[in-house]
């Protein structure tokens, strides 16, 4: 860094304390002009709220911001953008029923007509080599292509520090080479990235420094090409992620067969299942890799018994067709479900984890007979078992199932699900937004509940998580099933080619 | 055939009042604010118009009067809902239920009371031609001002910005006031102006439908107009026809009555109701236009920057 130009963006020592939490405490960073910087940081470490301060969509309680040298102070993201920092967020702030170049539009200046919008988003577009076509709706459009639109609409207002919030989390391992090549392009320019991510791989080959950050306060500065994996792990989490044991694999009987199933989408932003086959046998896990959207909700929905639309005899549960049952009916032959939304599908929010201990073990809580008393006793004691068992950092059986942050509601649900000894568990994001410790105790649960010989079914996103704990993989794209590969036999540029549809090309040959 | 001509006549100028209604209904709907209040707006704006008639003998005052009352009313109802969040759904019905009370309490004096005979309005070069004339041309102006609303808020919400902008606001307040938009205040300008509209109907109905003081005159085209909103899926043209479809039944169920039909009036009186709501549901079933029309946010609380 040289002492004459000035720093593109400073933090000094900011801090914001939240009722009950210290969101960041003492936080420092700096930012050269055309420097892609990371900030790592598990979920909760504060990289949020740090973001969200130099956008200026919240005030610090002490500490100030420098832009260009100069303190600065930034009221609302209005003033942030004025300035030239735009963001990208992990849950994009598109409008569905308009289209991209309305959205863009809506981003910008008054002072541009429609027509002039668009053809600016075309030629950006086509300057960084992002594929967006200005006129289809947005609803339409694949979660990368919406990232896509963001990124258009970021770059159209010329910006100084542009900031990604964990922007890979959506796309195939091909996208996120193009996103790369994007962001070096705009690096070269001049436009200073801030990178956020938990993703130790990509910072160490993108990112030319690294502010680390844990339990808000920062852990390490440093250039993460001279780091390892191992290093930056133990700046983010205070240790080395733990390895999992994993056995050979000693399979059973089939638990569950799938076969012919073909569904079409009731809802016009849904996704039409097409054909989708496979089996899990006992003793195995099986995971289905694939971006979200790609009809993961509607095959889980299917699975699950939350929709019947399924063809007769197309999910088979040991032999029986269960393909019109419902999720108790499934659930006595031994089928449980973990669903991805916690809270509202999981677990209801507001009411305590003895209570939610019925969602899905009724059958061994409640008396007999018409009435079906609960006994508040057996439910308080399992919820006090699971607690215990699995760790969950809980005030006990009647804290409130939102009380407990997204990991220990987590490893609660988990616990519960395999306390049932299911025959066959289907697990949708098993450890979405869940901290490096938890993921690995969930994993190793799930592991452990495939070497007593359960069937295991996961769907994630993340191809690092399949990798790690399955044994067979497919992939699920625009509504269709790849076929299966073993991990061992797998490589991640294979599955990132099925990702995007494009398995046919091989078997053909 | 000239029967046919006054009755396709009547079912224009019966359309109108709940054509003007919906239509303001459907701006503060697209910005994501349902209002309930509609009926008790159409009440008190009625008997203002009608009484500001009374005592003014000019029309246009009384609508303009109308029109003041509604957008009174809309503007305290959406300080309500949009800056204190109370429930849109109990707000509007307490709106209603303040209307109906109000106007009745305040059009006493006006009860039986009836207004002069208006002069008749024709097209000039227009009115005269045989059958369509009649049909057609021979309309308040009011008539024309629904057809030409109707495709003011057509170019208004899909061709200009600030209509994309409504939209957007009535899909997603939050991403709006993430890129700085003022939702709250666009939110209000949408419920006034969706009161206002509301009051002109009211108006419009007291001072030149059924120009006599009755108490409760609206008789529930505020509700009508509501649902008309919604079973047309919040789009402009399908409001209008299921106003008119609404007019039409109505006229030929006193058409029907009139000629000693053997049905009982109490069933035909129902049909304007069922067969608006039908149609409207049948030719709006789509699920894929109710998901793009539809206001994602409506009805629910917006707190900006949460």
């Amino acid at each position: 860094m040289s002492e004459t130009t000035p720093l593109r963006l400073e933090v000094r020592h900011v801090s914001k304390r939240y009722p009950g939490v210290v969101a960041n405490d003492d936080v420092s960073l700096l930012v050269a002009p055309g420097e892609i910087h990371a900030v790592l940081g598990e979920n909760g470490a504060g990289k949020s709220t740090l973001m969200k301060i130099i956008y200026g969509a919240v005030k610090p309680d002490t500490g100030e911001v420098l832009f260009n040298g100069k303190p600065t102070h930034i009221r609302n993201p209005q003033e942030a953008r004025a300035l030239g920092i735009s963001m990208v967020f992990q849950h994009f702030s598109l409008f569905e029923t308009v289209t991209v170049a309305e959205n863009i539009w809506l981003g910008l200046d008054k002072s541009f007509t429609l027509d002039a919008v668009r053809q600016r988003a075309a030629q950006k577009a086509k300057e960084y080599g992002l594929d967006v076509e200005v006129d289809r709706p947005v609803h339409s459009l694949s979660v990368g292509e919406r990232q896509r639109v963001e990124i258009v609409r970021a770059l159209l207002t010329d910006p100084k520090v542009l900031i990604l919030d964990e922007p890979t989390s959506v796309l195939t391992p091909q996208a996120v080479r193009v996103l790369f090549v994007t962001l070096r392009k705009l690096a070269a320019t001049g436009c200073s990235i801030l990178y956020i991510s938990h993703k130790l791989d990509e910072i160490r080959e993108l990112c030319t420094n690294c502010t680390v950050l844990r339990g808000g306060k920062v852990t390490g500065h440093v250039d993460p090409r001279n780091e390892s994996n191992a290093s930056l792990s133990r700046m983010m989490i205070g240790a080395e992620p733990p390895k999992l044991q994993h056995r050979e694999v000693n399979t059973g009987a089939v638990g569950m067969t799938v076969h012919g199933l073909s569904i079409q989408a009731e809802d016009p932003f849904g996704v039409t299942l097409d054909n989708i086959a496979f089996e899990v046998r006992a003793g195995e896990i099986v995971g289905i890799a694939g971006v979200s959207g790609n009809g993961q909700q509607e095959l889980l929905a299917a699975l699950s018994g939350e929709s019947i639309r399924a063809p007769s005899g197309s999910i088979k549960l040991f032999g029986n067709d269960i393909s019109k049952r419902n999720p108790r009916t499934r659930r006595a032959g031994g089928l449980h479900f973990v669903p991805e939304e916690r809270l509202g599908r999981g677990a209801v929010p507001t009411l305590a984890l003895a209570a939610n201990t019925l969602l899905s073990r009724a059958s061994d809580l409640v008396g007999k007979g018409p009435i079906g008393w609960v006994s508040p006793r057996l439910t308080a004691n399992l919820a006090s078992e699971i607690i215990k068992d699995f760790n969950v950092k809980a005030g006990g059986p009647d804290a409130a199932a939102k009380s407990l942050s997204g990991g220990n509601l987590q490893k609660f649900i988990v616990g519960r699900e395999i306390g049932a000894k299911p025959k066959v568990l289907i697990v949708a994001q098993p450890t979405w937004g869940v901290d490096v410790g938890a993921a690995a105790q969930i994993r190793s649960a799930l592991l452990k509940l495939r070497d007593e010989g359960c069937a295991l079914l996961v769907v994630s996103e993340e191809l690092d998580e399949l990798f790690e704990i399955c044994d067979r993989m497919h992939v699920i794209a625009k509504g269709r099933l790849s076929p299966s590969v073993k991990t061992s036999e797998a490589t991640v540029e294979k599955i990132g080619e099925w990702m995007s549809g494009l398995w046919e090309v091989e078997h053909a040959v | 055939m000239e029967q046919y001509a006054l009755l396709i006549a009547a079912t224009l100028n019966a359309g109108t009042v709940l054509a003007i209604a919906a239509l303001g209904l459907l701006i503060n709907e697209r910005s994501g604010i349902v209002n309930l209040g509609a009926e008790g707006m159409m009440l008190c704006a009625a008997i203002a118009g009608f009484a500001t008639v009374v005592h003014t003998g000019n029309d246009w005052v009384g609508f303009g009067a109308g029109m003041l009352a509604g957008g009174v009313l809309a503007a305290m109802f959406g300080y309500l809902v949009i800056w204190l969040n109370t429930n849109q759904f109990a707000t509007g019905l307490a709106l209603t239920l303040f209307g109906a009370g109000f106007s009745a309490f305040a059009g006493v004096k006006y009860v039986q009371e009836k207004l002069p005979e208006r002069s008749s309005f024709s097209v000039p070069g227009l009115g005269d031609i045989p059958l369509l004339g009649t049909a057609l041309f021979k309309q308040h102006p009011m008539v024309y001002f629904a057809m030409a609303l109707t495709a003011f808020i057509i170019w208004f919400l899909f061709k200009t910005r600030s209509g994309l902008v409504l939209r957007s606001i009535g899909e997603s307040p939050e991403a709006a006031h993430s890129l700085g938009y003022p939702v709250r205040r666009i939110r209000l300008a949408a419920v006034v102006v969706g009161g206002m509209l509301c009051g002109l109907a009211g108006a419009y109905l007291s001072i030149i439908y059924t120009p006599l003081g009755v108490e409760g005159m609206v008789s529930g085209k505020g509700w009508i107009a509501l649902a008309l909103t919604t079973f047309a899926t919040w789009r402009p043209l399908r409001v209008l026809f299921g106003a008119y479809l609404f007019g039409g039944v109505t006229m030929l169920q006193f058409h029907l009555q009139g000629q000693g039909v053997e049905i009982p009036s109490q069933f035909l009186s129902m049909t304007p109701y069922i067969a608006t709501i039908v149609v409207l549901a049948l030719i709006s079933r789509n699920p894929a236009l109710i998901r793009i029309n539809m206001p994602a946010s409506i009805g629910k609380p917006f707190y900006p920057g949460s």
